[in-house]
């Protein structure tokens, strides 16, 4: 397949790990900040490839495991209605509530459907003149302009049947918290490919230049994350701390301009909750005023539903790089894919299901030798 | 409350915590796709199987045909000579009789082509409401020729473990209908009824006593679905070749688009056979001169239970050399976000 074969040829990728080996020389320690690039390291076992100096540690990037305890409260609250067709990505399904999850509301009678677009929820709301269409907007700068557009479109057309719970979070801000922790260890990120395809990388010079670190957009498949590892281990070695671009075929510096007014013409900036980690302020984006009538939060009324986060999961630490999914007591024992505590083990982008999934048993492996 | 069934771990735990334990006999213990006993002298393979497939029609077939292969493959897994199929409908009120005689004469097709005769059957009308449009049961009787024991608890170190084609085609192929997705190239189920594939493949072994140990048909769940289940169930380990494993491009295609892995998707025409390794080469051959086994590779090895290697685990080497887990899903595979 073109474009991607390419990129996960062993030959170049071999190649690629013998440059970072020749480069390094002392402990550096990296992070993706994607779950899309975490899901390639661990599916293809990368960390195998790479030398003993190079630690990755996996970022906040799932925009599954973020979504706070209460959003996914408030989904089921809102699935859970009679008159509603409640409409998500595949993967928010199995996340679990305080309670219960959306597949459990499905499996009760509650009218959940999966689509591949929010503007499948919108044609469902003009199909369904009678039912009202709940749209679970969920994601970083990815998927808002796709969902900006749909809410757009659905004002355009009149529609009053349609609303959108808008959980939308921003990758700068997460990073910044990440970077100004006393408990820090990243030295060095591999930025967020498909995030940077929409608002192009010129937002992350002040980080870069604010924390002396330097970060290089990477692509999604395993010859793009070994370079964007060397590129990393080459700033950190000559003393560098740049914004680079490893994942040219799709990102440019300004990024996507449409996209980025049609996310400006619906969303205002606004603080969010991050699940595990708690309110950052700036940190996401909600409906502007103008759209407010399709805002499910106020739609349903349900802005009053809030939740508490199970102590046991240390997804906070996993998602800012402290910890690892190992590291968690209840890994692979009270939490599994199939009964997970939090939401870094329910979407196969999140570090602890990808762990659990492909690397648990040579992790298990290690611990008995040690 | 039940999670929807689609193979992989909750189906496998419903089977284990709510029928086993119930109705256990040495029959159903070995918990092979098909049940083998003897009457009379003749070595009985017997299976039944419903179908509940959204959308009834697709590219490649429709509920009718697949029925009708599903249940032949089942047995044709145990080696056996497929002859009667029973045919139960559940109809809800309101199903269009065209559509109904659409499918009966899918149905009469796939079953002459394998040579096998529908024999007995039902058919019930529930509310409008109370079904799902059309649903069918249908199950199988046939022949095992003398000689042929199979079954997924008789897989060894050293064995072969032989894919007779790509992989995912079905599932994507329903997906893609069902979601309303299209591609360039219509993406073509792969139902087929596999006995004459099998039928070449137990002639090509007839020289090594028990060289097929053991053959399934990667249908719900998938191949990952299939190799754990004989690795569990063969107190083996299972390591497999991801290059070795054929995916089509299109196919390839839809999955990295969805966010899908080909390993976990449904096939309905392809099956696995774990062999021992002195045969390994006249059956791949057999299997590559039959038009349902053209593109047959050698996926992996059985492995025993030392070291890294566990009873009931299946590993999958990338192209890198790296290796990783082939786990059962939690339950369906879910589209990613992005």
């Amino acid at each position: 397949m073109k474009y991607v074969d390419e990129y996960r040829d062993p030959k170049i990728a071999l190649a690629i790990a013998q440059r970072i080996k020749k480069k390094v020389t002392r402990p550096w320690v990296l992070m993706e900040v994607c779950g899309g690039q975490t899901h390639t390291l661990m599916r293809y076992g990368m960390e195998e490839l790479l030398p003993a100096e190079v630690e990755l540690v996996h970022g906040p990037g799932c925009p599954v495991c973020v979504t706070p305890l209460e959003m996914v409260d408030r989904a089921i609250r809102i699935a859970s209605l009679p008159d509603v067709i409640f409409t998500s990505y595949g993967d928010m399904l199995r996340v679990p509530g305080s309670e219960t999850d959306l597949l459990q509301v499905k499996a009760n009678g509650g009218d959940v459907r999966i689509v591949y677009s929010p503007m499948d929820a919108v044609n469902l709301a003009r199909a369904n003149p009678d039912r009202r269409v709940a749209f679970f907007g969920v994601g970083f700068e990815t998927t808002a302009p796709a969902n900006a557009m749909a809410v757009w479109q659905a004002k355009r057309m009149g529609l009053n049947n349609f609303s959108m719970l808008v959980s939308h979070v921003l990758v700068p801000p997460a990073m910044r918290l990440i970077l100004s922790s006393p408990s820090n260890r990243v030295q060095g990120f591999i930025g967020p490919g498909h995030v940077c395809t929409v608002m192009g990388y010129q937002e992350y010079d002040d980080l870069a230049r604010e924390f002396h670190v330097p970060i290089v957009v990477g692509g999604f498949e395993p010859v793009d994350l070994l370079e964007a590892i060397f590129m990393l281990v080459a700033q950190l070695e000559e003393g560098r701390a740049e914004v680079e671009n490893q994942y040219t075929r799709s990102v440019n510096y300004e990024g996507n301009l449409p996209a980025q007014r049609i996310m400006r013409e619906v969303f205002e900036v606004a603080d969010r909750k991050w699940r595990g980690i708690g309110s950052i302020a700036e940190s996401g984006l909600r409906l502007r005023e103008e759209y407010a009538p399709f805002d499910a939060e106020r739609v349903f009324e349900i802005e009053g539903v809030s939740a508490e986060e199970p102590k046991e999961c240390i997804s906070a630490m996993v998602l800012q790089g402290l910890k690892k999914p190992v590291d968690c007591t209840a890994f692979g024992t009270r939490c599994t894919p199939m009964n997970p505590l939090g939401a870094p083990m329910v979407s196969t982008e999140g570090a602890c299901a990808a762990y659990y999934q492909y690397r648990r048993h040579a992790h298990e492996t290690v611990r008995i030798s040690c | 409350m039940l999670g929807h069934g689609s193979g992989g771990r909750l189906s496998a735990e419903l089977l284990r915590d709510v029928f086993l334990p119930l109705f256990s006999n040495p029959v159903l213990d070995r918990l092979d796709d098909q049940a083998i006993f003897d009457i009379g002298g003749a070595r009985v393979a017997f299976t039944t199987d419903s179908f509940v497939v959204k959308p009834i029609f697709f590219p490649g077939g429709d509920i009718g045909s697949l029925a009708v292969h599903g249940t032949v493959n089942d047995l044709a897994m145990g080696g056996a000579k497929p002859l009667f199929l029973s045919a139960g409908f559940i109809l809800e009120e309101g199903f269009p009789t065209e559509d109904l005689r659409r499918i009966a004469a899918s149905m009469a097709h796939a079953a002459a082509a394998a040579g096998v005769a529908i024999v007995t059957g039902d058919t019930k009308v529930v509310e409008k409401g109370k079904g799902d449009g059309l649903f069918i049961n249908t199950t199988g009787i046939g022949i095992v020729p003398e000689g042929v024991r199979l079954s997924a608890s008789q897989a060894r170190p050293g064995d072969r473990v032989i894919l007779s084609g790509s992989i995912g085609n079905h599932g994507i192929a329903i997906l893609a209908m069902r979601e309303g997705l299209e591609f360039e190239t219509e993406i073509v189920s792969d139902s087929a009824a596999l006995h004459g594939l099998v039928e070449a493949m137990l002639a090509a072994a007839s020289g090594v006593s028990d060289a097929i140990r053991c053959l399934r048909d990667p249908t719900r769940g998938g191949l990952s679905s299939t190799l754990n289940e004989i690795a569990e169930q063969s107190q083996v380990s299972i390591q497999i070749e991801e290059t070795s494993i054929p995916v089509d491009d299109q196919v390839k295609g839809a999955c990295e688009l969805l966010g899908l892995d080909p390993l976990y998707v449904a096939n309905e025409g392809k099956l696995v056979a774990i062999v021992a390794p002195e045969a390994a080469d006249s059956i791949l051959a057999a299997m590559r001169g039959n038009p349902l086994g053209g593109h047959a590779a050698v996926i992996g090895t059985v492995g025993g239970t030392v070291g890294k290697q566990r009873a009931g685990t299946v590993t999958m080497k990338s192209a890198f050399g790296s290796t990783r887990i082939v786990d059962l899903l939690a339950g369906d595979q879910l589209p990613r976000i992005c």
